[in-house]
């Protein structure tokens, strides 16, 4: 073979911009399993929805970490804190998002997120007010990144001011979650990663602290003082589900709007229509949940027992890749996959996955999207995309541009 | 039939469903939807047009949505003929017309009969007449139980742990409303789900307040001078005060309209094909009366091709669309009702939902979760397969079992699952004895016979 | 505006109870009740609620996800911030 395998062009920095082509050829064997001790990568639709419904794949991470060859996972148990929910298998998975969810959405707090609404519209205008005397911006640093971050922060109640000090913290995080850094990690880059949680972590921790005493209207606070029948959360729980929620928050939504914008930019009819009706923001957000999904793989699953996938036995022990950006244009579930159509009737994506680990904060992620596009649309008059593909970040799961520079002729 | 009828039947033919029900509604947007130019007649005994029925026994009682507010959203324009509020009352088969009960007759070229079931009255009419004693399958019903309900009576009175009948209880209890609960069975949804589960159902009642009373029955209202109903007396001898009694003892299927049609009709349901042509009496299909929802008895091939009662709110839905593709088109075009049995119920908080068919397993397994902690999945074995499944607050797996049945998976399962407890072993599932009728199991198997002569249900025998 | 919902088909994810928590509401942690009535002013909430549903599992008079009944949601929901 004189190209690379295939397996090997999924975390090539030389797909990133636009890794469609690959997942079309990824398609045509729906189980991929090159190198004896790699995963198993399943890109069909149907196999991705059943096998996240499938009670033998496990989420463990020390399921994950027997299975071979992910120093990251075992790195992480030794990096001061306990696994959260997103790595875990029930009964203790869904007693955390239980416990979790308590202080996030129904049956508990059903108004938590729908009251929220009136703050992300101001917080929206503040971002355009920076954008007043410019003619031209980046989309992530100055409106996509700030926005979800400062709406985590305030969910969680973490001070907006003290942002810059974790994202030194949260930045090697996210990169640990690549697949190509998990498969070589160098002992620097474990190191830094290990050292960037236990920070995060100490830093919560303080935070988590005065919520025992002071109690406040955020998550935190619920977190730490969560009762009923699940009983409550031990402080390491706490800092572990903290430390997910932050980062969730801050790196998924990022690459929805980014994604989004830059989808929408390349579809100005439907930014038009978009313009006229922001009702229109609810279809588009599904459909670039199906067409360029912010996580595109879950790489971290392994089988409890041997499953047959299309006639493929993949063995006990052995991991597996769910691509769900590539389920996502899969011609056997979609018609016409490749077309972005937000007036496709249907749009059952993968985007948030599906099963006991679909997405934790999807409905704020909805609603963040749902505003920052349909604002975007509205205020930025005649915007133009300054570099096509632009410039993309490494990571292959949590995919999207580092930067995304805009010309804009001024703001409605 | 030339193959021309079937053009000349979808341009200007005329059809004509009995049953203005969630089924009824369905069908006639699927023909519709699939071409269907000519008229179209809607028959139903209420005066209402399609309205959605779980709601009643949730959503209404527990005071989310009025009773008078349910009906079913239109996928599509029907234009349709509503004969609404008039019962059907036979059925000429030679002459091709349903005729009704102000006596006129409507005429028809095929004919879908969807009529589905009601509730099954308490068998002793004076005791049934009583104020205070109700059934609850109709949007009137609801909202007079529920008036009741809220009105605050000191005890309220459930007859039958089935679905329906916990439900009521679930909601009193919600209310805040004393209630008792009397099951002939060992356990609530012990006839749904055996005995195994129906102990989780039992503890979950009796947690949340309820006075549940197994391996009783009912064997008298009383009621006081002025008629209202004002105490239940049970076969153990004891006598409860209640001033509301919910009897709950299941359905029986509208077939009665049919005496004497010559179909294969009877209290088991109307018996058709895997296409929705309804059998005569003789066994022989017939081409332009179909069948469809809970009224119909049909045989599926993932259990042995026995002909299947269901009373699910999804196989009328499918049945429905199946049945009414296969009106309008020609034969090689037709399709078989392959769904597969499933229903959910809620109570006391827990989301209860299965596939397949319960009943007919002998066996028990819980994969997944744990019975005393009221999460878990498990599931139905038979003759060395899964024939069905079960979850508890644990939805998210079930399609997963869904596939080991339809691939007919043996049972005991062998692999591993991830939160596989101790207790996950084959047991009995503890299903009550069969010749026993029991209240609302929903699934009924109901053997072979086209012409259901064998079987007539004796609700309660005193 | 009539709605109802394929609980079959549910698997409460609560999508809609958080987007739309005036009309669907868990009843424990899986557990859907809802309005099948919802009031006229409820259609932008409940139009994002149908569309979010991991299972498309809503149906609602001129909201339908099938797309058959045109592109009602987005023509007739207005973001009301």
């Amino acid at each position: 073979m004189t190209q690379a395998s295939l397996f090997r062009q999924i975390t090539d920095f030389a797909n990133r911009a636009n890794p469609y082509p690959l997942y079309a050829e990824l398609r045509k064997t729906p189980v991929l399993h090159e190198e004896e001790d790699g995963p198993y990568v399943i890109s069909s639709y149907w196999d991705i929805e059943a096998l996240l419904h499938d009670p033998r794949i496990s989420s463990d991470a020390a399921n994950l970490a027997a299975a071979g060859t992910d120093a990251l996972a075992q790195a992480e148990e030794t990096g001061g804190l306990p696994p959260s929910f997103i790595r875990l298998d029930p009964p203790e998975h869904d007693r955390l998002r239980r416990i979790a969810n308590q202080g996030f959405g129904p049956p508990h707090r059903p108004r938590r997120i729908e009251n929220m609404r009136g703050e992300l519209g101001p917080i929206v205008n503040g971002l355009f007010d920076g954008l007043a005397d410019k003619r031209q911006f980046d989309l992530v640093d100055e409106f996509a990144y700030p926005f979800p971050v400062t709406v985590i922060c305030r969910l969680l109640g973490v001070p907006r001011d003290d942002e810059p000090k974790f994202r030194a913290w949260v930045d090697p995080l996210v990169a640990s979650l690549d697949p190509d850094t998990r498969e070589n990690p160098d002992a620097d880059f474990v190191k830094a990663a290990q050292e960037a949680r236990m920070q995060l972590g100490m830093y919560l921790a303080g935070l988590v602290e005065e919520r025992a005493k002071e109690p406040r209207e955020d998550l935190l606070s619920d977190l730490v003082n969560s009762e009923g029948p699940d009983g409550s959360m031990t402080m390491m729980e706490v800092l572990s589900t903290a430390v997910l929620l932050l980062i969730a928050g801050h790196e998924t939504t990022v690459n929805l709007i980014t994604n989004g914008m830059l989808t929408l930019l390349r579809h100005p009819e439907v930014l038009e229509r978009l313009r006229g009706d922001p009702g229109l923001s609810v279809r588009i957000v599904e459909e670039l949940l199906r067409y360029e999904p912010p996580v595109q793989i879950v790489p971290q699953r392994t089988c409890i027992a041997d499953i047959e996938v299309r006639g493929v036995t993949i063995p006990k022990g052995a991991r597996i890749w769910l691509m769900l950006a590539a389920g996502n244009r899969d011609p056997e579930r979609f018609t016409d996959p490749e077309r972005f159509d937000p007036d496709r009737g249907d749009i059952q994506h993968l985007g948030f996955g599906s099963g006991i680990h679909s997405c934790f904060g999807a409905p704020l992620a909805r609603l963040e999207t749902q505003i920052a596009l349909s604002e975007l649309a509205r205020r930025l008059e005649n915007p133009r995309l300054v570099e096509d593909p632009p410039p993309y970040r490494p990571n292959a799961v949590l995919r999207g541009p580092r930067h995304l520079e805009i010309a804009f002729d001024g703001l409605r | 039939m030339p193959a021309d009828y079937v053009d000349w039947l979808r341009r200007e033919g005329r059809i004509v469903i009995v049953g203005a029900s969630l089924a009824g509604l369905r069908a006639a947007e699927t023909l519709r939807a699939e071409g269907f130019a000519g008229e179209l007649t809607l028959i139903g005994d209420e005066p209402y047009e399609p309205y959605d029925r779980p709601p009643l026994s949730k959503s209404v009682l527990l005071g989310k949505a009025s009773a008078h507010r349910t009906e079913l959203p239109h996928r599509r324009e029907i234009d349709a003929k509503w004969r609404l509020g008039v019962a059907a009352s036979g059925l000429d088969l030679m002459a091709n017309r349903v005729r009704l009960a102000d006596g006129d007759e409507v005429e028809y070229d095929r004919l879908l009969i969807a009529t589905g079931v009601r509730a099954r009255p308490w068998p002793k009419p004076e005791e049934a007449r009583l104020d205070g004693v109700c059934v609850l399958r109709t949007r009137d019903d609801a909202a007079g139980l529920y008036q009741r309900l809220k009105a605050g009576p000191r005890r309220a009175f459930v007859i039958g742990a089935g679905f329906a009948g916990s439900e009521v209880a679930s909601a009193c209890r919600e209310m805040g409303l004393p209630v008792t609960v009397a099951e002939r069975a060992g356990a609530p949804l012990a006839g749904a789900l055996g005995g195994v589960i129906g102990a989780v159902a039992a503890d979950l009642q009796t947690e949340n307040g309820v006075d549940l009373r197994t391996h009783v029955m009912v064997t008298a209202l009383e009621g006081d001078p002025v008629g209202r109903v004002r105490a239940v007396h049970l076969s153990d001898e004891s006598v409860v005060e209640a001033d509301v009694v919910v009897v709950s003892l299941g359905s029986q299927r509208n077939t009665d309209w049919l005496a004497g049609s010559g179909l294969g009709a009877g209290p088991r349901g109307i018996a058709c094909d895997a296409g929705c042509r309804a059998f005569d009496f003789r066994g022989i299909v017939t081409d332009d009366v179909f069948v469809a929802g809970d009224v119909a008895r049909s045989p599926h091939a993932l259990f042995g091709y026995q002909f299947l009662s269901l009373e699910h709110w999804g196989n009328a839905v499918a049945q429905a669309e199946t049945a009414a593709h296969n009106m309008i088109c020609h034969g090689a075009e037709r399709r078989p009702h392959l769904w597969m049995p499933a229903f959910w119920s809620s109570m006391f908080g827990v989301n209860i939902k299965s596939v397949g068919v319960p009943p007919m397993g002998d066996q028990l397994m819980i994969t997944q979760g744990s019975l005393a902690e009221r999460r878990f999945a498990g599931v139905y074995g038979h003759q060395g397969r899964i024939v069905a499944a079960v979850t508890f607050d644990n939805t998210r797996w079930l399609e997963f079992y869904q596939r080991q049945i339809e691939r007919g998976a043996p049972f005991p399962v062998e692999f591993a699952t991830v939160d596989r407890r101790p207790e996950g072993r084959p047991m009995d599932a503890d299903f009550p004895d069969p010749s026993l009728p029991t209240h609302g199991p929903m699934v009924t198997l109901s053997g072979y016979s086209p012409a259901d002569q064998q079987l007539v249900f004796h609700p309660a025998r005193h | 505006m009539r709605l109802v919902v394929d609980l079959n088909k549910c698997q409460g994810y609560a999508q809609c109870a958080f987007l739309a928590p005036d009309v669907f509401a868990m009843h424990g942690e899986e557990s859907l009740v809802y309005n099948p009535h919802a009031p006229e002013e409820q259609r932008e909430r409940l139009a994002r609620a149908v569309a979010a549903c991991p299972v498309q599992a809503i149906t609602a008079d001129g909201l339908d996800g099938t797309g058959e009944q045109g592109t009602g949601s987005a023509q007739e929901a207005h973001d009301a911030r």
